[in-house]
Protein backbone atom coordinates (compact mmCIF):
# COMPACT_ATOMS: atom_id res chain seq x y z
CA UNK A 1 0.00 0.00 0.00
CA UNK A 2 0.93 3.33 -0.82
CA UNK A 3 -0.47 5.58 1.84
CA UNK A 4 1.75 6.85 4.04
CA UNK A 5 0.30 6.94 7.34
CA UNK A 6 -1.54 3.89 9.13
CA UNK A 7 -3.34 4.47 12.56
CA UNK A 8 -3.46 1.41 14.81
CA UNK A 9 -6.25 1.36 17.10
CA UNK A 10 -5.96 -1.07 19.70
CA UNK A 11 -5.64 -3.68 20.50
CA UNK A 12 -6.57 -3.42 23.88
CA UNK A 13 -8.24 -0.99 26.38
CA UNK A 14 -9.25 -1.21 29.84
CA UNK A 15 -12.87 0.25 29.08
CA UNK A 16 -13.36 -2.22 26.51
CA UNK A 17 -14.37 -5.76 27.34
CA UNK A 18 -13.28 -7.03 23.72
CA UNK A 19 -9.80 -6.02 22.32
CA UNK A 20 -9.90 -5.44 18.62
CA UNK A 21 -7.79 -3.70 16.09
CA UNK A 22 -8.26 -1.26 13.59
CA UNK A 23 -5.61 -0.31 11.52
CA UNK A 24 -6.33 3.05 9.63
CA UNK A 25 -4.76 4.09 6.54
CA UNK A 26 -4.95 7.91 6.64
CA UNK A 27 -4.01 10.66 3.74
CA UNK A 28 -3.62 13.52 5.54
CA UNK A 29 -7.05 14.08 7.40
CA UNK A 30 -8.76 11.34 5.46
CA UNK A 31 -9.28 7.40 6.52
CA UNK A 32 -8.51 5.87 3.51
CA UNK A 33 -8.84 2.23 3.60
CA UNK A 34 -8.95 0.34 7.34
CA UNK A 35 -7.84 -3.23 8.11
CA UNK A 36 -9.75 -4.88 10.57
CA UNK A 37 -8.10 -7.59 12.99
CA UNK A 38 -10.00 -9.45 15.60
CA UNK A 39 -9.35 -12.30 17.70
CA UNK A 40 -7.60 -11.12 21.07
CA UNK A 41 -10.72 -12.29 23.14
CA UNK A 42 -11.42 -15.52 21.35
CA UNK A 43 -11.83 -18.24 23.89
CA UNK A 44 -13.03 -21.08 21.94
CA UNK A 45 -16.30 -21.44 23.83
CA UNK A 46 -17.87 -23.34 20.56
CA UNK A 47 -15.41 -25.90 20.86
CA UNK A 48 -15.38 -25.81 25.26
CA UNK A 49 -19.66 -25.90 24.33
CA UNK A 50 -19.00 -29.74 23.05
CA UNK A 51 -17.68 -30.56 26.65
CA UNK A 52 -20.53 -29.39 28.27
CA UNK A 53 -23.66 -30.88 29.16
CA UNK A 54 -26.69 -28.52 27.85
CA UNK A 55 -27.85 -27.81 31.00
CA UNK A 56 -24.42 -26.38 31.68
CA UNK A 57 -24.39 -24.40 28.60
CA UNK A 58 -26.58 -21.29 29.09
CA UNK A 59 -23.61 -20.26 32.39
CA UNK A 60 -21.01 -20.67 29.35
CA UNK A 61 -22.44 -18.54 26.67
CA UNK A 62 -23.56 -16.01 29.30
CA UNK A 63 -19.94 -15.25 29.40
CA UNK A 64 -19.76 -14.68 26.13
CA UNK A 65 -20.71 -11.32 26.60
CA UNK A 66 -20.74 -9.36 29.59
CA UNK A 67 -22.74 -6.41 28.39
CA UNK A 68 -25.65 -8.40 26.63
CA UNK A 69 -25.25 -11.41 29.09
CA UNK A 70 -28.32 -12.72 28.63
CA UNK A 71 -28.54 -12.45 24.89
CA UNK A 72 -26.72 -15.36 24.22
CA UNK A 73 -28.35 -17.89 27.05
CA UNK A 74 -31.99 -16.96 25.96
CA UNK A 75 -30.86 -17.80 22.49
CA UNK A 76 -29.47 -20.77 23.16
CA UNK A 77 -32.32 -22.08 25.21
CA UNK A 78 -34.25 -21.11 22.17
CA UNK A 79 -32.58 -23.42 19.83
CA UNK A 80 -32.35 -26.32 21.91
CA UNK A 81 -36.18 -25.55 22.62
CA UNK A 82 -36.56 -25.38 18.93
CA UNK A 83 -35.91 -29.21 18.86
CA UNK A 84 -38.37 -29.84 21.21
CA UNK A 85 -41.05 -27.65 18.85
CA UNK A 86 -40.60 -24.36 19.90
CA UNK A 87 -40.58 -22.09 22.62
CA UNK A 88 -44.54 -21.73 22.74
CA UNK A 89 -44.57 -25.17 22.98
CA UNK A 90 -42.79 -25.96 25.89
CA UNK A 91 -42.20 -22.97 28.02
CA UNK A 92 -44.69 -21.87 31.04
CA UNK A 93 -46.38 -18.33 30.27
CA UNK A 94 -45.09 -16.69 33.10
CA UNK A 95 -41.60 -17.64 31.86
CA UNK A 96 -42.16 -16.14 28.85
CA UNK A 97 -43.34 -12.77 30.45
CA UNK A 98 -40.13 -12.75 32.35
CA UNK A 99 -37.80 -13.61 30.18
CA UNK A 100 -39.10 -10.56 27.93
CA UNK A 101 -38.54 -8.40 31.15
CA UNK A 102 -35.25 -9.39 31.29
CA UNK A 103 -34.70 -9.24 27.48
CA UNK A 104 -36.12 -5.57 27.32
CA UNK A 105 -34.00 -4.37 30.88
CA UNK A 106 -30.56 -5.40 29.46
CA UNK A 107 -31.28 -3.49 26.45
CA UNK A 108 -31.98 0.11 27.90
CA UNK A 109 -28.91 -0.78 30.59
CA UNK A 110 -26.41 -1.62 26.87
CA UNK A 111 -28.64 1.54 25.29
CA UNK A 112 -27.22 4.06 27.92
CA UNK A 113 -23.89 2.50 28.11
CA UNK A 114 -23.12 2.95 24.18
CA UNK A 115 -24.69 6.50 24.88
CA UNK A 116 -22.38 7.57 27.66
CA UNK A 117 -19.36 5.75 25.56
CA UNK A 118 -20.51 7.93 22.70
CA UNK A 119 -21.12 11.30 24.56
CA UNK A 120 -17.52 10.67 25.65
CA UNK A 121 -15.74 10.01 22.67
CA UNK A 122 -17.07 13.24 21.21
CA UNK A 123 -16.82 15.85 24.26
CA UNK A 124 -20.00 15.09 25.76
CA UNK A 125 -18.97 14.02 29.27
CA UNK A 126 -21.69 15.21 31.10
CA UNK A 127 -23.69 12.59 28.93
CA UNK A 128 -21.66 10.59 29.98
CA UNK A 129 -22.17 10.85 33.34
CA UNK A 130 -25.81 10.82 33.24
CA UNK A 131 -25.77 8.08 31.32
CA UNK A 132 -24.35 6.12 33.11
CA UNK A 133 -26.08 7.44 36.71
CA UNK A 134 -29.40 6.31 34.95
CA UNK A 135 -28.22 3.09 33.67
CA UNK A 136 -27.31 2.28 37.87
CA UNK A 137 -31.26 1.84 38.77
CA UNK A 138 -31.08 -0.33 35.93
CA UNK A 139 -29.02 -2.65 37.07
CA UNK A 140 -30.73 -2.41 40.62
CA UNK A 141 -33.77 -4.01 38.75
CA UNK A 142 -31.94 -6.60 37.38
CA UNK A 143 -29.90 -7.42 41.08
CA UNK A 144 -34.14 -7.42 42.67
CA UNK A 145 -35.27 -10.10 39.94
CA UNK A 146 -32.10 -12.01 39.52
CA UNK A 147 -29.54 -11.49 42.51
CA UNK A 148 -27.13 -10.08 40.11
CA UNK A 149 -26.33 -7.24 38.53
CA UNK A 150 -24.48 -9.03 35.33
CA UNK A 151 -24.41 -12.50 34.04
CA UNK A 152 -28.06 -13.13 35.51
CA UNK A 153 -28.34 -16.75 35.48
CA UNK A 154 -31.95 -16.64 34.53
CA UNK A 155 -32.30 -19.04 31.38
CA UNK A 156 -32.42 -22.54 31.64
CA UNK A 157 -34.32 -25.03 28.81
CA UNK A 158 -37.86 -24.79 29.78
CA UNK A 159 -38.86 -21.93 31.94
CA UNK A 160 -36.79 -19.34 34.16
CA UNK A 161 -34.70 -19.83 36.86
CA UNK A 162 -36.16 -17.25 39.20
CA UNK A 163 -39.47 -15.84 39.87
CA UNK A 164 -40.18 -12.14 39.99
CA UNK A 165 -41.96 -11.75 43.42
CA UNK A 166 -45.31 -9.65 43.47
CA UNK A 167 -43.94 -7.40 45.99
CA UNK A 168 -41.48 -6.41 43.62
CA UNK A 169 -43.67 -5.22 40.97
CA UNK A 170 -44.74 -1.77 42.17
CA UNK A 171 -40.79 -0.95 43.19
CA UNK A 172 -40.18 -1.80 39.55
CA UNK A 173 -42.89 0.15 38.37
CA UNK A 174 -41.72 2.96 39.91
CA UNK A 175 -37.95 2.18 38.65
CA UNK A 176 -39.39 2.36 35.60
CA UNK A 177 -41.39 5.22 35.65
CA UNK A 178 -38.19 7.58 37.13
CA UNK A 179 -36.25 5.99 34.28
CA UNK A 180 -38.45 7.94 31.95
CA UNK A 181 -37.54 11.94 32.74
CA UNK A 182 -34.10 10.36 32.46
CA UNK A 183 -34.43 9.21 28.60
CA UNK A 184 -36.31 12.78 27.67
CA UNK A 185 -33.38 14.70 29.03
CA UNK A 186 -31.11 12.71 26.62
CA UNK A 187 -33.81 13.05 24.43
CA UNK A 188 -34.25 16.35 23.95
CA UNK A 189 -29.88 16.72 24.89
CA UNK A 190 -29.44 14.90 21.81
CA UNK A 191 -32.25 15.86 18.92
CA UNK A 192 -32.25 19.74 20.10
CA UNK A 193 -28.57 20.20 20.45
CA UNK A 194 -27.15 21.52 17.03
CA UNK A 195 -23.67 20.98 17.65
CA UNK A 196 -24.14 17.60 18.63
CA UNK A 197 -26.15 17.41 15.24
CA UNK A 198 -23.37 19.01 13.52
CA UNK A 199 -20.87 16.60 14.59
CA UNK A 200 -22.74 13.28 13.70
CA UNK A 201 -24.76 14.37 11.25
CA UNK A 202 -23.50 12.61 7.70
CA UNK A 203 -20.51 11.15 9.42
CA UNK A 204 -20.13 7.39 8.93
CA UNK A 205 -22.46 6.69 6.79
CA UNK A 206 -23.68 3.10 5.84
CA UNK A 207 -26.07 2.83 2.91
CA UNK A 208 -29.05 0.46 3.21
CA UNK A 209 -27.36 -1.35 -0.11
CA UNK A 210 -24.29 -1.29 1.91
CA UNK A 211 -25.84 -2.94 5.18
CA UNK A 212 -27.51 -5.69 2.89
CA UNK A 213 -24.10 -6.63 1.20
CA UNK A 214 -22.90 -6.79 4.72
CA UNK A 215 -25.71 -8.56 6.48
CA UNK A 216 -25.63 -5.76 9.50
CA UNK A 217 -28.34 -6.65 11.64
CA UNK A 218 -29.65 -4.77 14.75
CA UNK A 219 -29.66 -0.58 15.02
CA UNK A 220 -27.01 -0.52 12.64
CA UNK A 221 -29.60 -1.76 10.12
CA UNK A 222 -32.62 -0.08 11.20
CA UNK A 223 -30.78 3.23 11.25
CA UNK A 224 -29.82 2.74 7.48
CA UNK A 225 -33.60 2.00 6.40
CA UNK A 226 -32.96 -1.37 6.77
CA UNK A 227 -36.92 -2.96 8.36
CA UNK A 228 -35.87 -6.07 10.36
CA UNK A 229 -36.29 -6.79 14.24
CA UNK A 230 -36.17 -10.56 15.14
CA UNK A 231 -38.26 -9.45 17.86
CA UNK A 232 -41.54 -8.26 15.21
CA UNK A 233 -40.31 -10.51 12.57
CA UNK A 234 -39.87 -14.00 14.58
CA UNK A 235 -41.37 -13.15 17.91
CA UNK A 236 -40.52 -14.81 21.30
CA UNK A 237 -41.13 -14.64 24.84
CA UNK A 238 -44.03 -12.27 25.47
CA UNK A 239 -43.13 -9.67 22.51
CA UNK A 240 -45.79 -10.41 20.33
CA UNK A 241 -48.47 -10.16 23.26
CA UNK A 242 -47.42 -6.19 23.76
CA UNK A 243 -47.67 -3.27 21.87
CA UNK A 244 -44.61 -1.43 21.15
CA UNK A 245 -43.18 -0.39 17.25
CA UNK A 246 -39.77 -1.04 15.93
CA UNK A 247 -37.67 2.07 15.66
CA UNK A 248 -36.45 2.72 11.93
CA UNK A 249 -34.48 5.86 10.83
CA UNK A 250 -33.05 6.82 7.10
CA UNK A 251 -29.88 8.26 6.85
CA UNK A 252 -27.65 6.14 7.88
CA UNK A 253 -25.19 8.03 10.29
CA UNK A 254 -23.83 8.35 13.65
CA UNK A 255 -26.74 10.80 14.44
CA UNK A 256 -29.45 7.80 12.88
CA UNK A 257 -27.98 4.86 15.15
CA UNK A 258 -28.04 7.32 18.21
CA UNK A 259 -31.80 8.22 17.53
CA UNK A 260 -32.73 4.80 17.13
CA UNK A 261 -31.40 3.51 20.39
CA UNK A 262 -32.88 6.58 22.18
CA UNK A 263 -36.33 5.68 20.79
CA UNK A 264 -35.81 2.02 21.15
CA UNK A 265 -35.21 2.78 25.18
CA UNK A 266 -39.03 3.80 25.12
CA UNK A 267 -40.34 0.83 23.31
CA UNK A 268 -38.32 -1.13 25.91
CA UNK A 269 -39.90 0.32 28.92
CA UNK A 270 -43.03 0.68 27.79
CA UNK A 271 -42.86 -3.78 26.95
CA UNK A 272 -41.92 -4.05 30.64
CA UNK A 273 -44.20 -2.05 31.91
CA UNK A 274 -47.33 -4.37 29.87
CA UNK A 275 -45.38 -6.72 30.90
CA UNK A 276 -45.20 -6.47 34.54
CA UNK A 277 -49.16 -5.72 34.27
CA UNK A 278 -50.19 -8.85 32.25
CA UNK A 279 -47.60 -11.03 33.84
CA UNK A 280 -50.18 -14.09 34.68
CA UNK A 281 -49.48 -16.45 37.75
CA UNK A 282 -48.23 -19.95 37.59
CA UNK A 283 -45.20 -22.11 36.59
CA UNK A 284 -41.78 -20.77 35.91
CA UNK A 285 -40.73 -23.98 34.39
CA UNK A 286 -41.26 -26.88 32.38
CA UNK A 287 -38.67 -29.22 33.57
CA UNK A 288 -37.27 -30.64 30.27
CA UNK A 289 -36.03 -33.58 31.21
CA UNK A 290 -34.58 -35.12 27.65
CA UNK A 291 -33.37 -33.30 24.44
CA UNK A 292 -34.09 -35.87 21.39
CA UNK A 293 -31.44 -35.54 18.54
CA UNK A 294 -32.00 -32.98 16.05
CA UNK A 295 -31.07 -29.48 15.26
CA UNK A 296 -32.15 -26.08 16.29
CA UNK A 297 -32.12 -22.55 15.54
CA UNK A 298 -32.50 -19.65 17.74
CA UNK A 299 -32.44 -16.00 17.78
CA UNK A 300 -32.95 -13.35 19.32
CA UNK A 301 -33.46 -9.21 19.04
CA UNK A 302 -29.88 -8.85 21.34
CA UNK A 303 -29.28 -4.77 21.87
CA UNK A 304 -26.58 -4.65 18.65
CA UNK A 305 -28.98 -7.14 17.06
CA UNK A 306 -29.85 -9.95 15.83
CA UNK A 307 -28.02 -13.07 17.81
CA UNK A 308 -27.76 -16.49 16.42
CA UNK A 309 -27.40 -19.78 17.61
CA UNK A 310 -27.19 -23.33 16.36
CA UNK A 311 -26.99 -26.42 17.62
CA UNK A 312 -27.21 -30.26 16.54
CA UNK A 313 -27.87 -32.83 19.14
CA UNK A 314 -27.23 -36.06 18.81
CA UNK A 315 -29.42 -37.70 21.63
CA UNK A 316 -27.01 -37.75 24.24
CA UNK A 317 -26.53 -34.62 26.82
CA UNK A 318 -23.92 -32.79 25.38
CA UNK A 319 -24.13 -30.72 21.65
CA UNK A 320 -22.38 -32.34 18.77
CA UNK A 321 -21.95 -28.61 17.20
CA UNK A 322 -23.23 -25.93 18.75
CA UNK A 323 -22.49 -22.65 16.29
CA UNK A 324 -22.66 -19.13 18.17
CA UNK A 325 -22.89 -16.02 15.97
CA UNK A 326 -22.71 -11.92 17.94
CA UNK A 327 -24.58 -9.49 15.98
CA UNK A 328 -21.08 -7.70 16.59
CA UNK A 329 -20.04 -10.33 14.12
CA UNK A 330 -21.99 -9.04 10.92
CA UNK A 331 -21.50 -5.32 12.25
CA UNK A 332 -17.84 -4.77 12.91
CA UNK A 333 -16.59 -5.75 9.30
CA UNK A 334 -18.81 -3.34 7.90
CA UNK A 335 -16.45 -0.41 9.88
CA UNK A 336 -14.54 -1.14 6.44
CA UNK A 337 -16.92 0.76 4.51
CA UNK A 338 -18.36 3.27 7.38
CA UNK A 339 -15.06 4.57 8.30
CA UNK A 340 -13.22 4.79 4.81
CA UNK A 341 -14.25 8.54 3.33
CA UNK A 342 -14.98 10.24 6.55
CA UNK A 343 -11.76 12.23 8.67
CA UNK A 344 -9.57 10.36 11.46
CA UNK A 345 -11.26 12.60 14.24
CA UNK A 346 -14.36 11.28 13.03
CA UNK A 347 -13.09 7.88 13.69
CA UNK A 348 -13.35 7.21 16.93
CA UNK A 349 -17.39 7.60 16.91
CA UNK A 350 -17.64 6.22 13.60
CA UNK A 351 -15.92 3.04 14.79
CA UNK A 352 -18.10 3.07 17.95
CA UNK A 353 -21.12 3.91 16.31
CA UNK A 354 -22.01 0.50 15.55
CA UNK A 355 -21.37 -0.13 19.43
CA UNK A 356 -18.96 -2.93 18.71
CA UNK A 357 -18.42 -4.11 22.09
CA UNK A 358 -15.86 -1.00 22.21
CA UNK A 359 -13.41 -0.11 19.55
CA UNK A 360 -9.76 -0.20 21.37
CA UNK A 361 -8.68 3.87 20.90
CA UNK A 362 -6.12 3.58 24.34
CA UNK A 363 -3.20 2.21 22.23
CA UNK A 364 -3.07 4.80 19.53
CA UNK A 365 0.09 5.24 17.28
CA UNK A 366 0.52 7.76 14.18
CA UNK A 367 3.58 6.32 12.47
CA UNK A 368 4.55 8.63 9.38
CA UNK A 369 7.28 7.22 7.55
CA UNK A 370 10.36 7.04 8.73
CA UNK A 371 11.93 10.62 7.87
CA UNK A 372 8.23 11.63 10.16
CA UNK A 373 7.69 9.54 12.66
CA UNK A 374 5.32 10.91 15.30
CA UNK A 375 3.21 8.19 17.88
CA UNK A 376 0.05 9.57 19.29
CA UNK A 377 -1.55 7.47 22.30
CA UNK A 378 -6.00 6.64 21.97
CA UNK A 379 -6.13 9.56 24.70
CA UNK A 380 -4.62 11.75 21.28
CA UNK A 381 -7.39 10.61 19.32
CA UNK A 382 -10.35 11.33 21.62
CA UNK A 383 -8.76 14.76 22.02
CA UNK A 384 -9.15 15.02 18.51
CA UNK A 385 -12.40 14.17 18.18
CA UNK A 386 -13.36 16.71 20.99
CA UNK A 387 -11.60 19.26 19.39
CA UNK A 388 -13.84 19.07 16.71
CA UNK A 389 -16.90 19.49 18.54
CA UNK A 390 -15.53 22.06 20.68
CA UNK A 391 -14.43 23.81 17.46
CA UNK A 392 -17.94 23.10 15.93
CA UNK A 393 -19.53 24.88 19.54
CA UNK A 394 -17.28 27.94 18.81
CA UNK A 395 -18.28 28.41 14.92
CA UNK A 396 -21.87 28.26 16.34
CA UNK A 397 -21.35 30.94 18.88
CA UNK A 398 -20.26 33.86 15.86
CA UNK B 1 -46.49 -16.89 -4.90
CA UNK B 2 -45.17 -16.84 -1.29
CA UNK B 3 -41.06 -17.01 -0.70
CA UNK B 4 -41.37 -20.43 0.21
CA UNK B 5 -42.91 -22.08 -3.25
CA UNK B 6 -40.50 -19.32 -4.73
CA UNK B 7 -37.33 -20.78 -4.07
CA UNK B 8 -37.82 -23.90 -4.56
CA UNK B 9 -39.15 -23.28 -8.13
CA UNK B 10 -36.20 -20.86 -8.45
CA UNK B 11 -34.02 -23.56 -7.55
CA UNK B 12 -35.41 -26.50 -9.43
CA UNK B 13 -33.31 -29.78 -9.22
CA UNK B 14 -30.67 -28.52 -7.62
CA UNK B 15 -32.47 -29.23 -4.43
CA UNK B 16 -31.34 -32.66 -3.21
CA UNK B 17 -33.70 -33.23 0.00
CA UNK B 18 -36.49 -30.53 1.23
CA UNK B 19 -37.39 -30.43 4.98
CA UNK B 20 -39.69 -28.55 6.89
CA UNK B 21 -38.38 -29.19 10.38
CA UNK B 22 -40.68 -26.32 12.10
CA UNK B 23 -43.24 -23.78 10.91
CA UNK B 24 -40.43 -21.27 10.67
CA UNK B 25 -37.47 -23.49 9.77
CA UNK B 26 -36.79 -25.32 6.35
CA UNK B 27 -33.42 -27.28 5.53
CA UNK B 28 -32.68 -28.09 2.18
CA UNK B 29 -29.39 -30.08 0.60
CA UNK B 30 -27.71 -28.97 -2.23
CA UNK B 31 -24.29 -30.22 -4.51
CA UNK B 32 -21.18 -28.22 -3.36
CA UNK B 33 -20.86 -27.26 -6.80
CA UNK B 34 -24.02 -25.84 -6.97
CA UNK B 35 -23.76 -23.37 -3.67
CA UNK B 36 -22.37 -20.09 -5.37
CA UNK B 37 -25.06 -20.40 -8.19
CA UNK B 38 -27.91 -21.06 -5.19
CA UNK B 39 -26.47 -18.02 -3.13
CA UNK B 40 -27.26 -16.03 -6.10
CA UNK B 41 -30.44 -17.34 -6.09
CA UNK B 42 -31.64 -16.49 -2.73
CA UNK B 43 -29.39 -13.48 -1.77
CA UNK B 44 -29.54 -11.64 -4.71
CA UNK B 45 -32.86 -12.66 -6.70
CA UNK B 46 -34.99 -13.26 -4.20
CA UNK B 47 -33.52 -11.33 -1.66
CA UNK B 48 -32.81 -12.80 1.75
CA UNK B 49 -30.56 -12.14 4.13
CA UNK B 50 -27.46 -14.07 4.84
CA UNK B 51 -27.40 -14.58 8.66
CA UNK B 52 -24.21 -17.22 8.95
CA UNK B 53 -22.74 -20.36 7.83
CA UNK B 54 -22.18 -23.15 9.97
CA UNK B 55 -20.22 -26.00 9.55
CA UNK B 56 -19.70 -29.14 11.55
CA UNK B 57 -17.02 -31.69 11.55
CA UNK B 58 -19.28 -35.24 10.96
CA UNK B 59 -18.19 -38.74 10.55
CA UNK B 60 -18.58 -38.79 7.09
CA UNK B 61 -16.96 -35.63 6.12
CA UNK B 62 -17.93 -32.19 6.70
CA UNK B 63 -20.97 -30.66 6.21
CA UNK B 64 -21.53 -26.51 5.83
CA UNK B 65 -25.23 -25.21 6.36
CA UNK B 66 -26.07 -21.60 4.68
CA UNK B 67 -28.54 -20.06 7.05
CA UNK B 68 -30.45 -17.27 4.88
CA UNK B 69 -33.26 -15.34 6.80
CA UNK B 70 -36.55 -14.05 4.48
CA UNK B 71 -37.49 -11.46 7.49
CA UNK B 72 -40.77 -10.37 6.00
CA UNK B 73 -42.17 -13.89 7.35
CA UNK B 74 -39.31 -14.73 10.60
CA UNK B 75 -38.19 -17.75 8.28
CA UNK B 76 -34.83 -19.30 7.99
CA UNK B 77 -33.96 -21.49 4.66
CA UNK B 78 -30.51 -23.28 5.39
CA UNK B 79 -28.76 -24.70 2.88
CA UNK B 80 -26.76 -27.96 3.54
CA UNK B 81 -23.87 -29.46 1.58
CA UNK B 82 -21.83 -31.89 2.08
CA UNK B 83 -18.17 -32.34 1.38
CA UNK B 84 -16.73 -35.70 1.95
CA UNK B 85 -13.01 -35.32 1.03
CA UNK B 86 -11.94 -35.68 4.87
CA UNK B 87 -8.39 -34.88 4.13
CA UNK B 88 -8.66 -31.60 2.51
CA UNK B 89 -12.37 -30.47 1.78
CA UNK B 90 -12.91 -27.35 -0.48
CA UNK B 91 -15.83 -25.41 -1.68
CA UNK B 92 -16.39 -22.33 -3.82
CA UNK B 93 -16.29 -19.05 -2.30
CA UNK B 94 -19.75 -17.13 -1.74
CA UNK B 95 -17.51 -14.30 -0.69
CA UNK B 96 -17.17 -13.44 -3.81
CA UNK B 97 -21.15 -12.72 -4.07
CA UNK B 98 -20.77 -10.07 -1.27
CA UNK B 99 -18.61 -9.27 1.53
CA UNK B 100 -20.53 -9.99 4.34
CA UNK B 101 -19.84 -13.78 3.89
CA UNK B 102 -15.77 -13.20 3.98
CA UNK B 103 -15.61 -13.35 7.95
CA UNK B 104 -16.96 -16.61 8.43
CA UNK B 105 -15.74 -18.28 5.27
CA UNK B 106 -12.49 -17.11 7.04
CA UNK B 107 -13.52 -18.45 10.88
CA UNK B 108 -14.37 -22.13 8.91
CA UNK B 109 -11.41 -22.21 7.04
CA UNK B 110 -9.13 -21.76 10.21
CA UNK B 111 -11.45 -23.79 12.72
CA UNK B 112 -12.27 -26.75 10.48
CA UNK B 113 -9.61 -26.46 7.84
CA UNK B 114 -12.21 -26.27 4.97
CA UNK B 115 -10.84 -24.16 1.51
CA UNK B 116 -12.71 -21.52 0.39
CA UNK B 117 -11.93 -21.28 -3.46
CA UNK B 118 -12.09 -17.99 -4.93
CA UNK B 119 -12.20 -16.01 -1.61
CA UNK B 120 -10.32 -12.70 -1.80
CA UNK B 121 -8.57 -12.81 1.81
CA UNK B 122 -8.22 -16.20 2.76
CA UNK B 123 -6.37 -15.82 6.07
CA UNK B 124 -6.87 -16.16 9.98
CA UNK B 125 -9.46 -14.54 11.78
CA UNK B 126 -9.80 -15.49 15.33
CA UNK B 127 -6.62 -17.83 15.98
CA UNK B 128 -3.21 -16.44 17.39
CA UNK B 129 -0.48 -16.46 14.18
CA UNK B 130 1.72 -18.80 16.06
CA UNK B 131 -1.10 -21.59 16.23
CA UNK B 132 0.37 -24.69 14.18
CA UNK B 133 -0.05 -24.73 11.04
CA UNK B 134 -2.50 -28.26 10.08
CA UNK B 135 -3.88 -28.14 13.43
CA UNK B 136 -7.79 -27.48 13.37
CA UNK B 137 -9.52 -26.93 16.74
CA UNK B 138 -13.15 -28.36 15.78
CA UNK B 139 -11.79 -30.95 14.11
CA UNK B 140 -13.74 -34.10 16.34
CA UNK B 141 -10.83 -36.57 16.67
CA UNK B 142 -10.49 -39.49 14.32
CA UNK B 143 -11.64 -42.74 15.86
Amino acid sequence: MSHNVIVPIGPYHPLLEEPELFQLHVEGEKVVDIDIIIGYSHRGIEQLAETKHLDQIPFLVERICGICSSSHPYTYVLAVEDILGGEKAVVPERALYIRTIIDELQRIHSHLLWLGLAGHFIGYNTVWMWAWKYREPVLDMFEMITGNRNNYAMFKVGGVRRDIKDEDVPVLKKALDELVPALDLFRGAVMDDPVIQARLKNVGILTKQQCIDWCVVGPTARASGVNIDVRRDEPYGAVDRLDWKVIIEKDGDVYAKTIVRILEMYESVRMIRQCLDKMPQGEIDAKVADIPAGEGIGRVEAPRGECFHYIKTDGTNRPVRLKVRAPSFMNVASDKVGAVGGTISDATITLAAVDPCYCCTERVAVINKPDNRKIMNGWDLIKMSQAKTNKIKEEMKQ
Amino acid sequence: MNIRDNIKESLGSRILDWQEKFPRRVYFTVKKEDIVAITRIIFKDLGLRFVIASATHTPQGFEILYHFSYDKAGEIYSARVFLDDKKNPQIDSIATLFPGAEWIEREIWEMLGIKFIGHPNLKRLLLADDWPEGNFPLRHKEG
